[in-house]
């Protein structure tokens, strides 16, 4: 499956019903979310102060990208005397020409990664093997999705919706010969020996990144495989790319956004791996990159400062919110036709990449507020759904029988006299659709939902009548 | 005598009018008069939340008019108290004079539930038998207003049973429009609720909002009940 880079909403709607209708990725999507929404629930309880931390951190992220500009500066200022290379790239083209130069120049063959969502939103993968460089992703579930050729389904468990049983059919196509699916450890095992190669040959590793301190210029990366080490330490070249947004000013504010992420992500009060990278080897360094090259990657985010979506940029990509969405939760993934799915996928997808492409995310949530609750920086992305639905109105991208529907609806209610005519006039025009087992109108609300009739006599009538005891 | 004003909410007053009629029942039980000002239609949600922003205004400019006269308003519905609560405020951001006639009515707009219990301080008598419940917790009542234990606590008083089911407070599914747009995952959400309230082997399943009523009813199997707070609270005065 590749990514298609688009969401109608027949696209949408039609993803999500092959997803529902798929019991065993319905059985995966629970039992993944499940575990990681009582993980987080958990997590923060075992913290003496959750809720205050979190509106501490919500200031530490506002103050931080209303000086995005400063803070940009001072990184590149301090990440440049510690001896990293910055570069600015505006778009995702711009990024991945950036990869594929520095490559060319070390007769890059094979580049090792470590999980990377703006990897995928630049469709870097792609660009490396168009250009004769083979990516080989050392996540353990970027792996797996990389060997069954599908984009990720979740922001922090890429391969969410495969089972072990999957898992196993795709390594033991890999190894060449069958491997059990009962025996997770041994699975494992094989992964850790054919990518245990791939780290040792690789002539370049890239990275993204989880936050960029400012105050000393140090990449921060969080894993749980140790596999960001290799790929950052054993190549002669490391790259990582990081969305501008996720900036970082100080050390103590790294603290609180580290208390945070992994406890909000997984439920772990910090992952296995915290890497902080400040420049490349030194002289009396045993291993490390002689190189370590930083892209801060814009493409689109700097132009939603200012505007009513500027709270987005809050995000530090912990998954919290899809965990908790019940649309996410049926629909999984790859209906959202982006690397980022979920509630943070729905706002930031169309935002990015386009309202027009993506129409169907904005529509794909029931306003129910729970993941605005999860958010460790509390984003209000119910607010950010209606505004891109606003944005959809004003656009004109809703079918246009919808909208001349919507248009009509809201006259008739304009005024009760109007209201009581044309529901009247309902009344009478029901009886044809009305079965015993409910009213039959020709709209698709999905397989056995029965809709409501209107009622015989309305509210307002029984009032009237003085039938209201 | 206190008065109060109902919003009845278009849902219940076209299609389960015998909501209305138990919310005035337990209204005037807990000692209101209870006026209908016969101007209402649509406090404007399913605008607002469609993204049709203008019409959502013109109704909201409309019911903050006909509701503003009144010392209490009083809903049977948790979302469309949260949208004269909460979102009528937001939508006038920018108009001042209709900003702050917003906020007033907003002050003294109240759901079912709240209303009867933190500010009529109605205890209702247990009924000689009563159902067994589990209790919907609809999205915008629990999550931008904070309530659900008023409901809770009105069925426990007048006999029923509370079984909570798990995930009380996950989406029906119904999201307005959104049921519509995208039936097959609305659905798909709305089984999961049903299974959950079905494993308690409650009675009934209740919930203080008519749109997840309406849609929870819409997909659930003949022998699972579900049913709107008022008419159980009003069924079980009946027998008292």
């Amino acid at each position: 499956m590749s990514n298609p880079s688009s969401a109608t909403m027949s696209q949408f709607r039609h993803s999500a019903t092959v997803a529902i209708a798929d019991i065993q990725l319905q059985g995966a999507l629970t039992g993944a979310t499940n575990k990681f929404v009582n993980g987080r629930i958990t997590a923060l309880t075992e913290l003496p102060h959750a809720n205050a931390l979190r509106d501490h951190f919500k200031k530490i992220r506002s103050a931080t990208l209303a000086n995005l500009a400063h803070y940009l500066e001072l990184f590149e200022e301090r990440a440049t005397t510690a001896g990293s290379q910055i570069h600015w790239a505006q778009t995702g083209q711009d990024a991945v020409d950036i990869v594929l130069n520095i490559a060319r120049q070390h007769g890059v063959k094979l580049v090792t990664k470590s999980k990377s969502m703006v990897t995928e939103e630049i469709h870097l993968n792609a660009a490396l093997e168009a250009n004769g460089i083979t990516p080989v992703e050392t996540d353990l579930g970027e792996w797996i999705i990389q060997l069954a050729g599908e984009p990720p389904s979740h922001i922090i468990g890429p391969a969410i919706h495969k089972t072990r049983h999957q898992v196993a059919e795709l390594f033991s196509k890999e190894v060449g010969r069958p491997l059990p699916a009962d025996d997770i450890d041994g699975l494992t095992a094989e992964a850790r020996r054919l990518l245990r190669t791939q780290f040792l040959a690789a002539g370049l590793g890239i990275s993204g990144g989880n936050l960029a301190i400012a105050e000393t210029g140090t990449l921060v990366l969080v894993t749980n495989e140790g596999n960001g080490r290799l790929v950052t330490s054993a190549p002669p070249v490391h790259i990582a790319i990081i969305g501008i947004e996720k900036i970082c000013p100080d050390w103590d504010a790294a603290a609180t956004w580290l208390a945070l992420l992994a406890r909000s992500a997984t439920g772990q009060p910090m992952s296995i791996y915290t890497t902080a990278i400040t420049g490349p080897r030194r002289a009396n360094d045993p291993d490390g990159p002689e190189e370590v090259h930083i892209i801060l990657l814009d493409n689109g985010r700097s132009q939603l400062a200012g505007t009513p979506y500027e709270e987005i940029l809050q995000c530090i990509r912990c998954g919290a919110c899809l965990n908790v969405c019940p649309v996410y939760k049926k629909a999984g993934g790859h209906a959202y036709g982006s690397p980022y799915s979920g509630p943070i996928g729905a706002v930031v997808t169309p935002l990015l990449f386009g309202l027009e492409e993506y129409a169907a995310l904005p529509q794909a949530s029931t306003l129910c507020g729970a993941c605005k609750d999860a958010c460790p920086a509390r984003i209000d992305l119910p607010r950010m759904l209606l505004q891109l639905r606003q944005d959809e109105v004003a656009a004109r991208l809703l079918p246009w029988r919808e909208r001349k529907a919507e248009e009509f609806a809201a006259f008739v209610l304009g005024r009760e006299g109007r209201m009581n005519f044309f529901t009247k006039l309902g009344r009478w025009g029901q009886r044809p659709f009305q079965h015993d087992d409910g009213l039959k109108l020709p709209v698709n609300v999905g397989d056995g939902r029965t809709l409501p009739s209107l009622a015989p006599k309305p509210f307002r009538q029984l009032w009237d009548e003085g039938a209201v005891e | 005598m206190k008065k109060v004003a109902l919003c009845v909410t278009c849902i219940v007053d076209q299609i389960m009018p015998e909501v209305g009629v138990a919310t005035v029942k337990l209204l005037r039980r807990a000692g209101y008069e209870v006026e209908f000002p016969a101007a209402q239609t649509c406090c404007g949600q399913p605008f607002f939340n469609s993204g049709f922003a203008p019409q959502a205004r013109d109704l909201a400019k409309r019911t903050i008019e006909i509701f503003e006269p009144y010392e209490a308003v009083v809903l049977p519905s948790g979302s469309c108290t949260t949208m004269m609560r909460v979102e009528y405020a937001h939508l006038l951001a920018d108009d001042a004079a209709w900003h702050g006639r917003a906020q007033s009515l907003a002050a003294k707009t109240f759901e079912l539930g709240e209303f009867l219990v933190q500010q009529a301080g109605w205890q209702p008598a247990p009924a000689a038998s009563a159902p067994s419940v589990t209790y919907h917790d609809s999205c915008h009542m629990c999550r931008l207003l904070g309530l659900g234990g008023d409901s809770r606590q009105l069925l426990t008083a007048v006999g029923c049973t509370l079984h909570e089911m798990a995930e009380a407070d996950r989406c029906c599914g119904f999201g307005g429009l959104f049921s519509l747009r995208m039936p097959e995952v609305s659905n798909a959400m709305t089984a999961v609720k049903l299974d959950n309230a079905a494993q308690t082997k409650a009675d009934i399943l209740v919930t203080a909002d008519p749109g997840c009523l309406m849609q929870m009813r819409g997909l659930a199997a003949e022998n699972q009940h579900v049913e709107h707070l008022a008419t159980v609270l009003a069924a079980a005065l009946e027998n008292q």
